[in-house]
């Protein structure tokens, strides 16, 4: 029996019991009482049927996920290729530190030897080690631009790995610990000023020393 | 060299030792040779407690303290809250400045910076010299 049907069936006989006074005969409450099982029990199958369908639909979803993960050799970029580029830069900003050092080896005895300089050779040298000096703080930038890379790969490396074992996959390594949280996705930051700690910005991009300075004397 | 003790115990602070040899080799050169080095917030505190200070020059960016708590802390500590505190970093935003401005900071230098920066703010911190 159609819903629709069943539910003016029930209507027409709370209606006819409405009429009926003060006596009303039990068998006619039983009546409505069974309608009311009838159009209940037909709802039930109706969202079952519904459920299932869902539940079918995602089982696809899943399971076309898996496919496509598959695929893509998802456990091999986890377990070799990420690991693989974040040492490859660690690698890197270990590298630009010992030559960094080596020049300053080097300078540092340049700038002793000025000593022994006339007056206006050794003003000329001091200058020029200044400027290697200033220079050698590309390692330090280009070390915390990598380090954010590094920290982006290892975050990476965490969600494939969750990822993997979300759709039963293995991905053959426990995926390296994640770098601390930036609190960027929402998590608790680990300091106060973590949110702060954003590193060197994009040319273009955060203030000039002239801008700081200006920032600076509003204060005042 | 007007008012300016230029053997007075100067603190860096910075978790790159390529920087901390830049800011002590520039200090050199400025005729600052009393320099000790600090690798995080927590060890320069610990310093600056344990022996006499004149002046910090700290980075920002570091773990566990960063250079914003250690400037919170040196404001907080009775001995060392008059102690002058210039900011080395490359945070260059407009809030991180403000953060440390109202932290108490003495001045503020973005990385990567010269030696003449670097002078002209130990002559607005200290006095010229």
């Amino acid at each position: 029996m159609a819903l629709p049907t069943l539910n003016q069936e029930i209507e027409q006989q709370l209606h006819d019991l409405s009429r009926t006074g003060s006596c009303i005969d039990p068998k006619d409450i039983l009546e409505v009482v069974e309608s009311i099982m009838v159009s209940i029990s037909g709802d039930h199958a109706s969202l079952n049927h519904r459920l299932h369908a869902d539940i079918e639909a995602l089982a696809n979803y899943i399971n076309a996920a898996k496919a496509e993960i598959s695929d893509i050799k998802a456990d091999k970029i986890n377990r070799e290729f990420l690991p693989e580029a974040s040492d490859q830069l660690i690698a890197i900003v270990g590298a630009t530190e010992q030559a960094t050092n080596d020049i300053f080896e080097a300078v540092e005895l340049i700038e002793e030897l000025t000593e022994k300089m006339t007056a206006e050779t050794a003003e000329r040298v001091t200058e020029a080690v200044t400027r290697v000096y200033e220079a050698c703080s590309f390692q330090d930038i280009t070390g915390q631009r990598v380090s954010k890379v590094v920290t982006a790969l290892q975050n990476v490396e965490t969600k494939v790995h969750a990822l993997l074992q979300a759709f039963g996959e293995e991905s053959g390594a426990e995926g390296r610990a994640a770098a601390p949280d930036t609190g960027v996705d929402g998590a608790t930051p680990a300091s106060s000023d973590e949110h702060l700690m954003t590193g060197p910005q994009m040319p273009g991009e955060g203030n000039s020393q002239d801008d700081i300075d200006a920032l600076l004397a509003n204060f005042d | 060299m007007a008012g300016v003790n230029k053997n007075m115990p100067i603190l860096i602070v910075d978790d790159y030792k390529t920087m901390l040899r830049i800011i002590r080799n520039l200090l050199k050169q400025l005729g600052f040779n009393n320099v000790d080095e600090a690798i995080d917030g927590s060890s320069a505190l610990q310093k600056l407690r344990d022996k006499d200070c004149g002046l910090i020059i700290s980075d920002w960016n570091m773990e566990p303290m960063s250079g914003l708590q250690l400037l919170k802390e040196v404001r907080k500590d009775v001995k060392l809250k008059e102690l002058p505190f210039i900011m080395i970093t490359a945070e260059s935003k407009s809030e991180n400045v403000i953060a440390a401005k109202e932290a108490g900071v003495s001045n503020y230098i973005v990385k990567p910076f010269n030696a003449a920066t670097l002078k002209g703010k130990l002559n607005t911190v200290l006095g010229s010299f």
